[in-house]
């Protein structure tokens, strides 16, 4: 499409910024009189800290201070919270441990935060820390996932002395039992879905800095959320009331989730501006990054699906145990449920379903929402079953899906979620058109002439996005609500600045949002800017995750525009001298309908702020015009991922060979930048099932604390992808935006799983599927066959 | 990092009068493994003596029956040498494979041997290919010179100026990369000079590279992939073990590199 309006594949406005080297990323900031803060991080999982002795460090050249847990409870500064309550099937709240932003009494894993040494250089303040003596009682670990709450086992927080957080349920347990009494066939899967380090390429950083002239906090940080983050560390962890903290989070290289969270390095980085009188900056080295952000996933779970004669799906029950690390973290409660087990039924039409979910602590990282966040769990979880099941049943697994999807919108699902449309059917047959599943037989026949082991299999995802209705996740437990806000600025020459709550890291809003302004308002691409990411130009806002932005913060846009474009008719009527009613608004232009008399955009513009032409009394001069959109339903991407892998058995190692996607994300503004983000899904999808893994030994050392262990997925892992759409326009939302940020995240590790144990001819492997593991498995599957 | 100074002679000389003056100072060279050791604060040399200026480790020459590489020469220029790839190819085959751009632009051929990483890439080919390495001091040869895990025989402050290979064996290298660092998990360098076969093993070891004497014997009867067949792996026992490859896995992929290897330098 021709233009930059709604569906033009415009280049992104942001590129040239950050291609040549000129983003404004929290390291590029530095404030007058800048202390840089180190933090002294606990070498042991699980220790009491009997004392730490500070005497000899902050005699060391440099240091401006070095600040403790004691310190900070001196001050009455909060610990950090979690902002989900969570119920266990007994009725009974959560069981959440204090988490002090510096430790006290206890640490509790491998990169907890001891001390803060703040200094004149970096340099002054790791010299500094190394003189830092801290005598730890070492206490027995918690680390292997499965024996958390076995008996005996050492207490993380006395809070809970089991170590169990809560224990969830969601669905109608004694229906689905039924379902399974009755069933002909029962598939039964036990699935580990391994933990993720986010890795965002900037690492996470804080600038505090205090104004003693207004008393006044400013906080630059790499946040996802400002709003959020100024929420929490004002009306929770009280450093300031809000109209004395704001918080800006400038250009943010990459967040998946990670940089969500309200983390104890920008807690007291703004706390101790305050407290040495001097700004403080922090940034992450990359190993404090493997050690303290946020982790993603890990479970184990146990999954089974009733079928019936006829092949139909008749019940799903599963039984979910989900690390959660050593302390909540900021929404860590809300994603092995909430976010997880409403997404059960996936594409199909499943009567009956029951999930249980036991969250767990462990001497580890904390774990919270990771690009997908509970959703890539859930369609892991459900499309391995299926796909299973269909092998068991000896049927094709594409038929069997197709059999079982649904086919009449709006479903009701029997785990709160009511999908409002979408068409299953032609997302699997384009997707199966466009991978040639047809020639599989023969490329199979090929690879296995030339000693290779060949398999293809589907992942047919929904997701949840366009997160999401305040009322409803009220009533689930969420502190929050998840409107989004946006504000409309006209100038008098007609350029447009729009403020919005959502937050761009990667996701390329400065140009969606601006493609969206533009085509409404008839006006060139370069007169709309976006701001974003500071709390003293944008009021309020909600931040970017969950593939929101796009349903719900375009959508507060649609709102504001709607009242820009109706006080400018108001404007053009007094103009043209005609009535308002009479008054069209197309292709920038205002028109008196049925006369050439018209005015462009720019000109109503003008005119709004000259008021030359209305009194005051008729009309308020200006143009500028605010809303907040609450969405009434959760958007629900969905489609079909189709992998095809060639495995050597000799040496183990998987190759992509073919990657087929077709996903139905309602109405597209560009479809350059959703392919873009489908690729960096998919690409994080293959990572999480064939490269990365996350290792802790027994005594709660990461041993994969570094890319010397921990494989990122690189170009030359992935293949070329097929990316094409259907499209079932959202109906809950002004522009049918459904959402796309996590939709590859979400389905690629099940495609990949189903290919694999497809390519070994068995199930007996786990993630990440290493050359090592599929050696492994290749081996026992030649041993089966020689039998 | 810690402070330390920084020197950049302009000649061996020069560098080995400031290696004899400063008592723990460190040699630099592309510096990829020293500097994120330093930042790291595992390493703390009071001093750095950089050999980037030092036109004598510099350049790859064809001398008599000999290729002669500097020191100071990158796994890029190792790799992208005319020279090398039609004298040894195997070998510009094997600095090619050694990193990312980045580190086989910074990395040199001196570095790689002086830090002697179990598992590293030249360690396998130099003592395949029976090189020798000159250093400030002396002339030694591959087999003399790797002597454990991390260790050389080099002494304290002794220079490794020149790696001398001989040219015209049947050569190549078959890498098996870890899937994070892509450092040879297993790598196995096979040489056939005349009736004498060497194959040498990074990445396994227990001890560093090693040469696998049984393939030898079997590869010298018969020099193609098959003649391996009957040859049990190097037992588990000495291998190394970790989170991306157990021992049997290691032991096993030396097999299967083995017979890439020998196929690849009978230019098959
Ligand atoms: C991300 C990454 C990936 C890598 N992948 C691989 C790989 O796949 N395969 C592989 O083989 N290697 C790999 N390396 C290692 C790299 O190839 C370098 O060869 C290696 O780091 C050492 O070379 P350097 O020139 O950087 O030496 P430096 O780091 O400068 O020095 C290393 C050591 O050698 C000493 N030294 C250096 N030059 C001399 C000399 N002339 N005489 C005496 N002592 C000397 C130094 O004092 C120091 O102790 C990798 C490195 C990185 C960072």
């Amino acid at each position: 499409m021709a233009g930059t309006g709604i569906g033009a594949r415009v280049e992104r406005k942001e590129d040239f910024r950050f291609i040549t080297g000129k983003g404004n990323y929290t390291d590029d900031i530095n404030r007058p009189g800048q202390a840089y803060a180190y933090f002294l991080r606990s070498p042991h999982a699980h220790a009491k800290i009997r004392k730490i002795d500070t005497k000899k460090a902050s005699k060391m050249p440099g240091v401006v201070g070095i600040l403790t847990g004691e310190d900070i409870e001196k001050d009455k500064i909060g610990g950090l919270i979690c902002g989900w309550m969570i119920h266990s099937k007994d009725g009974s709240p959560m069981k959440a441990g204090a988490h002090p932003a510096l430790a006290v009494g206890k640490v509790r894993y491998v990169g907890d935060h001891v001390a803060v040494v703040i200094a004149e250089t970096l340099a002054e303040a790791r010299d500094a820390a190394e003189a830092i003596v801290v005598d730890y009682e070492k206490l027995a670990p918690v680390i292997d996932l499965a024996g958390a709450t076995k008996k005996g086992v050492p207490t993380i927080h006395d809070a809970s002395p089991d170590n169990q957080v809560y224990d969830w349920h969601l669905g109608d347990k004694a229906a689905t039992d039924a379902a399974f009494r009755k069933a002909k066939h029962v598939t039964k899967i036990d699935l580990v879905n391994n933990r993720l380090v986010p890795n965002a390429m900037e690492p996470r950083a804080a600038i505090g800095d205090y104004d003693t002239g207004e008393g006044a906090f400013t906080l630059y940080t790499t946040s996802q959320n400002p709003h959020v983050a100024r929420l929490v560390l004002s009306a929770f962890i009280g450093i300031a009331p809000e109209h004395k903290l704001r918080v800006i989070a400038p250009d943010v290289g990459g967040g998946f989730g990670s940089k969500i969270f309200i983390y104890a390095e920008e807690t007291v980085c703004i706390w101790a501006a305050k407290k040495v009188g001097r700004p403080v900056k922090w940034v992450a080295e990359r190993t404090e990054s493997f050690l303290s952000d946020a982790h993603g996933r890990d479970h184990l779970t146990h999954a089974e699906m009733a079928i019936d004669e006829n092949g139909k799906i008749t019940g799903v029950r599963v039984s979910t145990r989900a690390n959660l690390g050593a302390y909540l973290s900021t929404f860590a409660s809300s994603v092995p449920t909430y976010l997880y087990a409403p997404l059960l039924s996936g594409q199909y039409n499943v009567p009956a379903i029951y999930c249980e979910v036991e969250a767990v602590y462990t001497n580890t990282a904390p774990v919270d929402a990771y690009r997908g966040a509970g959703r890539p769990e859930a369609t892991f979880v459900i499309e391995r079953l299926v796909e299973v099941a269909a092998r068991e049943l000896g049927m094709d697994p594409a038929a069997f899906r197709k059999k079982n999807f649904i086919k009449s919108f709006p479903h009701q699902t029997p785990v709160i979620m009511c999908y409002d449309t979408g068409d299953y059917n032609a997302s699997l047959a384009k997707a199966m058109e466009n991978h040639d599943v047809k020639g599989f037989a023969k490329r199979r026949r090929d690879s296995a002439k030339a000693g290779k082991l060949r398999g293809l299999g589907y992942s047919a995802y929904i997701e949840a996005c366009g997160i999401a209705p305040s009322a409803a996740v009220g009533s689930l437990g969420a502190g929050v609500g998840l409107w989004e806000s946006a504000e409309v600025r006209v100038n008098p020459i007609g350029t447009v600045e729009v403020l919005t709550g959502s937050h761009s890291h990667g996701q390329g809003h400065e140009t969606t949002f601006a493609q969206l302004v533009a085509g409404r308002l008839g006006i060139p691409i370069e007169n709309v800017s976006i701001v974003h990411g500071d709390t003293d130009k944008v009021q309020m806002g909600m931040g970017t995750y969950g593939s929101r932005s796009g349903a719900v913060g375009m959508s507060a846009i649609v709102k504001a525009l709607d009242k820009v474009e109706a006080k400018a008719k108001k404007v053009a009527s007094f103009v043209l001298e005609a009535s308002e009613a009479d008054i069209d608004f197309k292709d920038g232009k205002f028109t008196v309908r049925g006369t050439d008399k018209s005015i462009d955009f720019p000109s109503v513009a003008l005119q709004a702020y000259i008021a030359h032409k209305f009194t005051g009394q008729q009309l308020e001069p200006g143009l500028k015009e605010g809303a907040f959109y609450d969405p009434t339903n959760f958007t629900f991407p969905s489609g079909v991922h189709i992998a095809e892998v060639e495995i050597d058995p000799e040496t183990g190692i998987t190759t992509v060979a073919k990657w087929t996607a077709v996903d139905d994300f309602g109405v597209i503004i560009n479809p350059m930048i959703v392919e873009g983000q489908v690729h960096g899904g998919i690409a994080q999808g293959i990572g999480q099932a064939l490269l990365e893994g996350t290792v802790y030994d027994a005594s709660g050392q990461l041993v994969t604390a570094s890319y010397m262990d921990y494989t990122m997925p690189r170009a030359d892992d992935l293949p070329s992808f097929h990316v094409d759409h259907t499209m079932t326009a959202c109906p809950s939302n002004p522009l049918g935006i459904k959402g796309c940020g996590e939709a590859g995240a979400i389905a690629a590790p099940a495609a990949l799983m189903n290919a694999i144990t497809d390519a070994l001819g068995h199930e007996n492997i786990a993630m990440p599927a290493t050359p090592q593991a599929v050696w492994k498995a290749a081996r026992a599957s030649f041993a089966k066959a020689a039998e | 990092m810690y402070a330390f100074d920084y020197h950049r002679p302009a000649s061996l000389r020069q560098a080995n009068n400031l290696v004899a003056k400063n008592g723990d100072a460190k040699i630099l060279a592309g510096g990829q493994t020293l500097l994120p050791t330093m930042k790291m604060r595992l390493a703390s040399p009071s001093a750095l003596i950089d050999l980037g200026a030092l036109k004598e480790l510099s350049g790859i020459e064809h001398k008599g029956r000999n290729l002669v590489i500097g020191a100071m020469t990158t796994h890029a220029e190792v790799a992208g040498s005319a020279l090398v790839r039609e004298l040894v190819p195997g070998l510009a085959g094997l600095a090619g494979g050694i990193g990312d751009p980045h580190v086989r632009h910074k990395g040199t051929i001196g570095g790689s041997v002086a830090n002697n990483d179990p598992a590293a890439d030249y360690p396998a080919g130099l003592l395949a290919l029976g090189a020798t390495i000159v250093t400030s001091k002396r002339k030694l040869a591959a087999a003399d010179f790797f002597t454990g895990l991390f260790s050389t025989a080099l002494d304290e402050g002794e220079i490794i100026t020149r790696i001398i290979i001989p040219v015209g064996a049947k050569f190549a290298y078959a890498k098996f990369r870890n899937p994070a660092s892509r450092y040879a998990m297993v790598g196995v360098a096979v040489a056939k000079r005349g009736a004498k076969v060497a194959v040498a093993v990074t990445g396994a070891g227990a001890d560093g590279v090693f040469r696998w004497a049984e393939a030898e014997a079997a590869l010298a009867k018969r020099f193609n992939a098959k003649a391996l067949e009957g040859v049990a792996n190097p037992a588990p026992k000495g291998l190394n073990g970790d989170i991306h490859a157990s021992a049997e896995y290691r032991s096993h992929l030396i097999g299967v590199m083995t017979k890439r290897a020998v196929t690849a330098a009978s230019g098959k």
